[in-house]
């Protein structure tokens, strides 16, 4: 038993830079704008946060740099799809495909060199609690952070009014301009706010959970990230719900490599996409309008309780998300 | 608030939208603005709301020019606009619609925002539920919560753009009726239509615009002559009365025919209908909004198929049948929101003809363009064969809709066809689908508005809480009669009677 929950404890951990990273892009695509460079960023932030806290022997200065990566590829997507008005999702894969190459390239002499590291701080008294101390109390700094950034974001978005205007500008911007918002310069905002997530989600793998930096390090979990943003419908609680999801199959699928050694390893480090994205698919397919003509050919008493959870799994997408938007 | 513009001048590329407009709007009265679609209506009101920026000339709110950059400055200079499709969020509640983006310091809190709401809606007499979500509720409904949310937001002069589109009877008296209220407490209501009657029940004077011109320059006291004002509007050819032409007798068997059909749409059901539609004929269908009008018309389209029964289209058996084998027996389907299932906005004229093309691997663009050719100088639809659908005129894109369907056609199913044109289009619209019933065409149509179902229906079948009463001949029914069935009053006894 005691083993169950040091595992949980492990993919609650694991789980740590994609709950970041799905946090910011749930911000930026709430505002109605897709952050598609996500995993370019996220490997740009990690070699610059590790590169500098490598020089500098300060991990709070690794963090802010990999935070101002973020920031800055955010309002290089916000330059063109919100100034200039080029397409969101053409500007954002461009930038994914430039700062993945650029982390390698200019992260090259960083490669492989031990460095720095986020050190492990159980929290006194909490952390000798039986069960939840094993789970939420012996971790480090970032793990915390990402443990309380759901919370945030989730009352940010639903019980605050700047959320109240970030959801109206991915629902219907012409609305909130006409209550006066300045639609360009708050999408700029939640973007670059995003974006710094992002980035500090890449620091939290270089710095953290899979510490230095290597060619592609963070493995493509920016696209899964993506992925687990659209599939949990935008929710703060559903999205980091998925994060971890994948990272428990991302552990199970490590394990099964040593109990099963004639399993090849590329099998092993895709597996887990793919069942990811299998579930995902298959939790919104049972919300689509299909199943819903389905269920309504049963007996009614089954009805209400498939419909009620047909609900709460839906998830329809911010109605103007990757949308311009142009001043009437 | 007092409220005046002075020499306003509003160009986009060669067209003069506004040209050099002076009037002012006193307080406390409710101005009707009237106007042909185009006319400069709408461009005035966005210039006082702040959407859009004058060229020259200036706007005066209580003797002080005011430069508005945008709408949030005009609300909080005073102005509130409520647009013909309420500008709210669809996806929020009625109470976050409300608090989002609110001025600073208008709500303290939540609670305070809710009772503030009820308090409103209790005065002006909107029922309102504060935690529905506004998807969920008609047009009507999410024009009440827009007006009280200005109202809250400290909206003095308000301005209310073809508000009546869309909306039901019922709903049209409850704003009426609110709308003296709020002018009763001193703000100043701008109505724009283009509904003399509407204008004439409520209205202390009239603007009217013609060729982004005020026709005569001034505010005219109400009431006026209604063949004036239409003079105004459209000059001389807007006067003429319609042209009533009697039914032809025509020998064909129904176009559609319902055998105790029972069919289900969301939370409504119509029960054992048994119907013949005839040919030549157009039969209006008159109700409040969601009274089961929208279920009939998709089930006769073959888009809602049956639960039980059957539909027959043209004495042959299409029970279940699809979407697809109605059409292909003759039966096209208007429906209300043109650009958003009726037709492809990118598209153009010629591309639509193009799409009903069949057969072959390439498509025959000479043919296409040819036929989009004549369709636009049959029906005088203001387009190039190659002028994408989205940039016409509602008027222009409903006629080529209606151009696009076949000759052949045998049913005709429109869901409130004149919907947003202004007089002369909906006349246009209207002719057009006379020429259709005289050829032999049964068309079906429903509308919120009594007087275009009065006027245009040779039948009339009132639908009421889900159910489908008896088509009336329109010679056997009077304006009151069919307002009091509507509500119900007297639906009980017709149905019995009919059976």
């Amino acid at each position: 038993m005691e083993q169950l929950w040091i595992d949980l404890a492990a993919v609650l951990a694991a789980a740590s830079p994609l709950v970041i990273a799905a946090m910011g892009e749930t911000l930026s695509e709430r505002a109605g704008v897709i952050n598609l460079s996500l995993d370019g960023t996220m490997l740009l932030a990690a070699m610059t946060g590790f590169a500098v806290a490598l020089t500098t022997g300060n991990l709070a200065l690794g963090f802010a740099a990999a935070a101002l990566v973020g920031a800055a590829v955010a309002a290089v997507l916000g330059l063109f799809s919100l100034t200039l008005g080029q397409s969101q999702t053409a500007v954002g894969f461009v930038l994914a495909l430039l700062c993945t190459d650029l982390s390698s390239f200019l992260g090259a002499p960083f490669a492989r060199v031990p460095g720095p590291a986020v050190p492990f701080t159980p929290i006194p008294v909490l952390a000798d609690l039986p069960v939840l101390g094993t789970l939420f109390f012996r971790h480090d700094p970032v793990i915390y952070a990402s443990f309380l950034i759901v919370p945030a974001t989730a009352y940010l978005l639903y019980g605050t009014r700047l959320g109240l205007i970030v959801r109206a500008l991915g629902e219907r911007p012409a609305a909130a301009y006409a209550r006066g918002v300045d639609v360009t310069r708050w999408r700029y905002a939640m973007l670059v706010a995003g974006g710094a997530l992002v980035g500090i989600a890449g620091a939290a793998f270089s710095l953290d959970l899979k510490q230095g930096w290597s060619y592609r390090h963070t493995f493509g979990s920016g696209w899964i990230v993506l992925a687990i943003v659209i599939f949990g419908g935008w929710r703060p609680w559903r999205v980091a719900l998925g994060c971890y999801l994948f990272a428990a199959l991302e552990i199970v699928a490590t394990r099964s490599q040593s109990a099963l050694p004639n399993i090849p390893t590329q099998i092993v480090q895709v597996a887990p996409f793919v069942l990811m994205i299998f579930v995902l698919a298959l939790v919104n397919l049972a919300s689509s309008p299909a199943a819903m003509r389905r269920v309504a050919t049963l007996p009614q008493i089954w009805q209400r309780p498939l419909l009620s959870a047909i609900n709460r799994l839906r998830a329809t997408a911010p109605a103007a998300l990757g949308q311009p938007f142009e001043r009437p | 608030m007092h409220i005046a513009v002075e020499n306003l001048t509003k160009r986009f590329g060669a067209v003069c939208a506004n040209n050099r407009l002076t009037i002012s709007f006193a307080a406390g009265q409710i101005h009707g603005v009237l106007g042909e679609n185009g006319a400069g209506k709408s461009t005035l009101m966005k210039l006082l709301a702040g959407f859009i920026q004058p060229d020259e000339g200036r706007i005066v709110f209580d003797n002080t020019p005011r430069r508005l950059r945008g709408p949030g400055d005009a609300l909080v200079a005073g102005v509130g606009m409520v647009h013909q499709e309420p500008l709210d969020i669809p996806a929020f509640t009625v109470l976050e619609n409300l608090l989002c983006a609110a001025p600073p310091g208008v709500f303290r809190s939540r609670r305070a925002a809710q009772t503030a709401l009820l308090e409103l809606a209790e005065r002006l007499g909107f029922p309102v539920d504060p935690a529905a979500r506004l998807d969920q509720l008609t047009i009507g409904q999410r024009q009440q919560v827009e007006i009280m949310r200005l109202l809250l937001c400290g909206a003095q002069v308000l301005i209310l753009d073809e508000p009546t589109t869309g909306i039901t009877a019922a709903q049209a008296r409850a704003l009426f009726a609110a709308l003296r209220q709020i002018a009763a407490e001193g703000r100043t209501v701008l109505f724009v239509s283009h509904k003399l009657e509407e204008v004439a029940e409520l209205c202390h004077t009239v603007t009217v615009l013609r060729n982004g011109q005020v026709v005569p320059p001034g505010q005219l006291p109400m009431p006026q002559p209604q063949e004036y004002l239409l003079e105004l509007m459209f000059g001389e050819a807007g006067a003429a009365p319609p042209i009533y032409r009697p039914l032809p007798v025509i020998d064909a068997p129904p176009v559609w025919e319902l055998r105790n059909v029972t069919v289900r749409s969301g939370a409504l059901q119509l029960v054992d209908l048994n119907h013949r539609f005839a040919a030549g004929r157009i039969i209006g269908l008159a109700g409040l909004d969601g009274s089961g009008q929208q279920v009939l018309l998709r089930l006769l389209a073959g888009q809602l198929a049956p639960d039980r029964g059957q539909v027959l289209v043209n004495g042959r058996d299409l029970t279940g049948a699809g979407s697809l084998a109605f059409r292909q027996a003759g039966v096209e389907y208007l429906p209300a929101d043109r650009l958003h299932d009726g037709m492809i906005g990118a598209l153009s004229l010629a591309d639509h003809f193009a799409l009903l093309q069949h057969g072959g691997l390439m498509v025959d663009r000479r043919r296409a363009e040819e036929l989009a050719r004549r369709a636009i100088a049959d029906y005088q639809i203001k387009a190039t064969p190659i002028t994408p659908i989205a940039a016409l005129s509602g008027g222009n894109q409903q006629r080529a809709m209606l151009a696009l369907i076949p000759p052949n056609a045998r049913g005709i199913l429109a869901e409130q066809p004149a919907r947003g044109l202004d007089v002369a289009s909906a006349r246009a619209i209207w002719g057009r689908l006379q020429a259709r019933r005289d050829n032999g065409c049964c068309v079906i149509f429903s509308s919120p508005d009594l007087d275009e179902i009065m006027e245009y229906s040779d039948e009339v079948i009132v639908c009421f809480a889900g159910r489908i009463g008896p088509p009336i001949p329109r010679a056997l029914l009077s304006a009151s009669r069919l307002a009091e069935l509507i509500g119900g009053v007297g639906f009980d006894a017709l149905v019995d009677v009919a059976r």
